[in-house]
């Protein structure tokens, strides 16, 4: 049995170092929710990804993790929001290569394909919140393409 | 009733505690004396306590004569910041956590209480309620005072030992006439990578290094960033005339680089010791293998 236990949180993220307490956070709740290695380093990386997009472009915020299950399947489900500048083009931002400072610019687009479902909502001078939910098995339900 | 309660001529309750500190500084400072946190950190001789005490109580009357009750910056607090600090800190290294020196600070305030309630025994009830009131809101900030200082120490002390990491968690290791390989462990943040790519550089230079290993086994996750400082470190030890090997990546981190999409454009083997034998290979000093027939 895995419990939830430890699993739900909100983290701030302002500064380099909170980047590390939400990567060991994301760690401990799949590690705790019975994901596999692969899952969970997956799913820590584009955590990493999409906190530092937070924090570099968003100018700061916070992450939210919950437990969700369906059937028997566990999963975790995470939220980056932020107050920043927001993202005017979507398309462009989940591009691969595009960046707007000096980055690679495959945060975004790679996170995107780390985890099983992604959602992003952005608005131009309000802020930004990307969703992303990963399951422990195989997805229960078709994968979402946004 | 007291002389002094002469109608209109009652203290501000602020005013009335300053001038109980004032009057009773050394019965004040011999009940702390005996407190856990002051017994504890002077441990030499009863008297420091009290002296450390009597600090504490001018600071606590300059900052009710400055009307600042609830102020935690209040100029009176200045003269005990750093030997409040020095306290939780001392409190901190025999083991207690933020929040038993919490309670220990808590505990000061019932025996000055109880002092005051004394003193003002004739007064009338609603004056000696508000000046309570006036002490137990002044002994909480200097509680806050003390816990602020108490917070910042342990975050110098935190980033100190961050600093130390920093310069010894990257040794480089000479492996073999040429080649040298850095062992990287732990989160390769912007200010680690800038670290590790020096001292790699130094020891290309220092050893007229032809490889250079970057063993990853110890990094749990590789992100873009981490990447982009893996690629630059690569580039730079180029322009030095060195090629880079990347070791250690474990099969959960290759599949996440492939699905983020990173293109690590290096020379990658599993383990450290396949890197150091493509170097050996290239340098022309094959190590001959007896059991495992051709590398
Ligand atoms: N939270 C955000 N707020 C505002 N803009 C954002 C946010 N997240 C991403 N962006 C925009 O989307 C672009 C692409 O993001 P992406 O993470 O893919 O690349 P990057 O952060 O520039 O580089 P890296 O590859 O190092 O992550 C960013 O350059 C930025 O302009
Ligand atoms: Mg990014």
């Amino acid at each position: 049995m895995h419990t939830a236990a430890g699993v739900e949180a909100c983290l701030p993220i302002r500064s380099d170092m909170d980047l590390v307490w939400v990567r060991q956070h994301v760690r401990q709740a799949a590690a705790r929710l019975g994901f596999g290695l692969v899952e969970q380093t997956k799913l820590v990386t584009a955590a990493s990804e999409l906190a530092r997009n937070t924090l570099v472009h968003g100018g700061g915020g916070q992450m939210e993790a919950r437990h969700v299950s369906s059937g028997a399947t566990q999963g975790l489900r995470l939220a980056f929001s932020d107050e920043g500048p927001g993202i005017a083009d979507l398309d462009q931002a989940l591009s691969d290569g595009y960046t707007s400072g000096g980055g690679l610019g495959m945060g975004l687009s790679g996170a995107r394909r780390l985890v099983h479902e992604f959602d992003i909502e952005s608005t131009p001078g309000a802020g930004t919140t990307v969703r992303v939910t990963c399951w422990a098995a195989q997805p229960p339900r078709p994968r979402e393409e946004v | 009733m007291p002389e002094h309660e002469a109608d209109g001529q009652l203290a501000t309750p602020t005013h009335e505690v300053r001038d109980f500190l004032h009057r009773r500084r050394e019965q004040i400072a011999q009940r702390w004396a005996d407190e856990p946190l002051f017994r504890t950190v002077f441990t030499v001789s009863r008297d420091e306590a009290v002296e450390a005490g009597k600090v504490v109580v001018d600071a606590l009357a300059q900052v009710a004569d400055s009307d600042q009750v609830e102020d935690p910056d209040a100029a009176g607090f200045s003269e005990v910041r750093e030997q409040l600090s020095r306290m939780g800190a001392a409190r901190s290294r025999a083991g207690l956590s933020n929040t038993q020196v919490s309670s220990e600070l808590a505990a000061l305030r019932p025996p000055v209480e109880n002092l005051l309630a004394a003193d003002l025994e004739q007064a009338p009830p609603e004056h000696l309620r508000a000046c309570s009131t006036t002490l137990t809101v002044l002994m909480g900030t200097l509680r806050l005072v003390a816990m602020q200082s108490a917070l910042s120490e342990w975050q110098a002390l935190s980033d100190r030992q961050r600093m130390q990491l920093l310069e010894v968690a990257t040794p480089v290791i000479r492996l073999w006439d040429g080649i040298v390989a850095v062992p990287l462990i732990g989160t390769l943040d912007s200010a680690r990578s800038q670290v590790v790519m020096e001292t790699l550089l130094n020891a290309v230079v220092d050893q007229h290094a032809r490889f250079a290993i970057l063993d990853i086994t110890g990094v749990p996750t590789v992100d873009s960033l981490v990447a982009q400082h893996l690629m630059k470190t690569v580039a730079a030890a180029r322009l030095m005339g060195a090629q880079c090997i990347v070791s250690g990546i474990r099969p959960a981190i290759a599949q996440t680089i492939v699905h983020l999409g990173l293109d690590l454009d290096v020379i990658t083997r599993a383990s450290l010791a396949d890197a150091l034998g493509y170097a050996l290979h290239e340098l022309g000093a094959d190590i001959v293998n007896p059991g495992a027939g051709q590398r």
